[in-house]
């Protein structure tokens, strides 16, 4: 009896062993490919080479023309985005200073025009509790909505910037690789490119005495990695990549939507391209 | 502790970087002093290049008038930079498509102007104080006079010639500066309010007629001081030169006004509803009707009453007075209006003005009035008056 358990026994021990091997030479060669396709798919947003303090060492920005892309219908108004920027970027936690914003626009049957919010406005304030925490208040429980979605919004980082062009001393400049900067060294606190965007995408820190934008986190995208409020993007509705890539999110983003900027009139030429926008948005 | 956001108040739909002023009123003062210079600036050139005899009593006041403005002209930009201490960065290393960065050298430029114009014009004076005093005041019209001491009919006649020739580069200098400054606001696409082409001439006209208006009060108080009768021809020239001028600027207000109705492009809804909430009294009311339609009204009585007397001063200082408070409500009203309205054309913000702080409302005001003490003590080097023997250089003939 005690040879046949035991018997069983080490044929139990060589089955599970042989599952366990099994497994994880498996999951070895999972997490390998996974790895290496993750490497793959992030390549067709990569720098030159990863890691390296800023400015990244080799980056050679005449090899890149950075470009973002915003699908509205992806968007759930979930707000990690506002969040991971602010902390990413250090952007000062009150409600009335932003890299990055979501707009609410909600349609309800027998108005005329749209609501529209965002999370600064003092009913979400109110919701989230603190100008430090940013939510959406289910103000419109109960209302009979005809139409509803989130747009997310950012620096343009438009081909013909207005911001540059009336900076008077250059200190807020485009770079080659296609992003408008601030030298804040130069900078003299104007406030000249606040007034001149027509997005309201920049905002003045009064304690550094500059003003501050989204820069699609070039820190961070000069080593390969992604913007911040991509990464941290549930859905996928914010999309990233090199425009002279033809493979990357980015290029097959524009090339396979059809895709709107926000106010074209402007003739700034902005670089984030957005897919489903409404009439409704300005 | 004074929070370091100003946070703006606001209806409708705004962008949430937008609910601060990032402009305030200090932005107001600034093209508010800048038209004084250039006002003050087309009396002289009146008297000086278009011969004007009528306006010699005040030709050297308005000189030095404008002068002491604009002397004062960068403090309100100073104290609004976030980094003022690099201010010069804009001379040093200038970004040329941009609006402001010409800021310094036309004011540079216009400084220096003034200075040497004014040098030319006092010269006998200085002269004549340096070889006559012998106090330390002495010694400082000795530095004044740079060395020269030669008050030949000659040498003279050549500083009537320089006075009427930086008087006439001056007419472009002052009213190009001034023009420059409606220029960074009309060329602004990003608010309805300011982008137009006529933003500006509207300013240099508003600019014309807040200059001369400042002469009539400033004349008609130093007469009060001196006790010298006032010289009813110099007021009458001042006040129709207002008159002119105001009948232009309301025109061209009006154009502008009803250009944006009648184009009705993206956004006027909210424009309406702006200028009919709350910018009716300040617009409306204290800008057009107070500030430029009474005067007007007044003036054109008086000059085809034949007004003269006590009743032609007070009326014309009057009338004055009221054009000074419509020319800076119309600098509120561009500055402060325009980022009362949103760039989304879906919402207004209210700007709340403090009344301390850096760029609160008591230093508007000592802004707005640190020239006159600046004044004072230039007309006690310089007086300006024509009884006072000064020597001073007449208009070329």
């Amino acid at each position: 009896m005690k040879n046949d358990t035991d018997l069983a026994s080490a044929a139990r021990r060589r089955f599970l062993n042989g599952i366990g091997l099994a497994v994880t030479a498996t999951g070895a060669v999972a997490g390998a490919g996974a790895l290496g396709l993750a490497g793959i798919a992030s390549a067709k947003t990569d720098a030159a080479r990863p890691g390296g303090s800023f400015p990244t060492e080799k980056y050679d920005w005449n090899k890149h023309r950075w470009g973002f892309g915003v699908d509205v219908n992806k968007c759930i108004g979930c707000l990690r985005c506002v969040e991971a920027c602010k902390a990413e970027n250090h952007v000062p936690r009150n409600a009335h200073q932003f890299r990055t914003w979501v707009e609410r626009y909600v349609h309800i049957e027998g108005e005329e025009a749209m609501r529209v919010d965002s999370h600064q406005d003092p009913v979400n304030i109110k919701a989230s509790g603190s100008e430090a925490q940013y939510r959406f208040a289910d103000r419109y429980k109960g209302a009979k909505v005809d139409k509803a979605f989130f747009l997310p919004k950012l620096c343009n980082q438009c081909s013909n910037p207005a911001c540059v062009q009336v900076c008077p001393v250059g200190a807020t400049y485009k770079t080659v690789d296609g992003v408008v900067l601030v030298d804040d060294t130069r900078c003299i606190g104007c406030r000249y490119c606040v007034q001149a965007c027509p997005y309201g995408a920049r905002y003045f820190d009064e304690k550094r005495g500059v003003p501050d934008k989204c820069t699609w986190c070039y820190h961070r995208i000069t080593k390969g990695l992604q913007p911040a409020c991509v990464e941290a993007c549930p859905t996928g509705s914010r999309v990233f990549g090199d425009m002279l890539d033809r493979q990357s999110p980015i290029s097959l983003f524009v090339r396979n939507n059809h895709v709107q900027v926000l106010k074209p009139e402007s003739g700034n030429s902005p670089n984030v391209f957005y897919l489903g926008l409404d009439k409704e948005v300005s | 502790m004074e929070p370091l956001i100003h946070f703006a108040p606001y209806t409708g739909w705004v962008f949430p970087n937008e609910t601060v002023f990032e402009w305030t009123v200090l932005l107001a003062v600034y093209p508010y002093l800048t038209g004084l210079v250039a006002g003050a600036f087309t009396v002289s050139s009146l008297y000086q290049v278009f011969k004007f005899e009528r306006l010699k009593p005040v030709a050297h006041l308005a000189l030095l008038t404008s002068l002491a403005c604009m002397l004062f002209v960068p403090l309100p930009l100073l104290l609004h930079l976030g980094h003022p201490e690099r201010a010069f960065n804009a001379m040093i290393t200038p970004h040329l498509t941009s609006a402001m960065a010409m800021f310094g050298f036309f004011a540079t430029f216009y400084v220096v102007l003034l200075m040497l114009e004014i040098w030319f014009a006092y010269r006998p004076y200085i002269v004549e104080q340096a070889q006559t005093r012998k106090d330390l005041l002495g010694k400082v019209y000795q530095l004044l006079t740079l060395g020269s001491y030669d008050v030949s009919e000659r040498s003279l006649e050549h500083d009537r010639k320089w006075v009427f020739w930086l008087a006439v580069a001056g007419i472009p200098g002052a009213h190009g500066l001034h023009g420059y400054v409606g220029f960074l606001f009309g060329s602004l696409k990003s608010r309805e309010w300011w982008s137009s082409d006529l933003m500006p001439v509207i300013f240099l006209f508003s600019a014309i007629i807040s200059g001369v208006s400042l002469l009539i009060v400033l004349y008609v108080i130093s007469c009060w001081l001196r006790k010298i009768p006032v010289d009813l021809a110099c007021l009458k020239g001042l006040a129709y030169t207002v008159w002119a001028f105001i009948m232009v600027a309301l025109v061209l207000e009006g154009l502008e006004f009803a250009n944006i109705v009648y184009k009705g492009r993206e956004g006027v809804e909210m424009i309406m509803q702006y200028v009919e909430g709350p910018l009716l009294v300040p617009y409306f009311v204290l800008q057009f009707a107070v500030g430029a339609i009474f005067p007007m009204l007044l003036l054109s009585y008086m000059i085809w009453r034949g007004t003269t007397g006590t009743p032609l001063i007070t009326g014309v200082t009057l009338s004055a007075c009221l054009v000074l408070f419509s020319v800076f409500m119309m600098r509120w009203n561009v500055v402060i209006g325009g980022q009362e309205i949103s760039k989304t054309g879906k919402g207004l913000l209210s700007y709340h003005l403090p009344f301390l702080g850096q760029e609160g409302a008591l230093m508007a005001i000592i802004l707005c009035l640190a020239p006159f003490v600046v004044l004072l003590g230039m007309i006690r080097l310089f007086p300006p008056w024509e009884d006072h023997g000064t020597g001073a250089v007449p208009a070329a003939a």
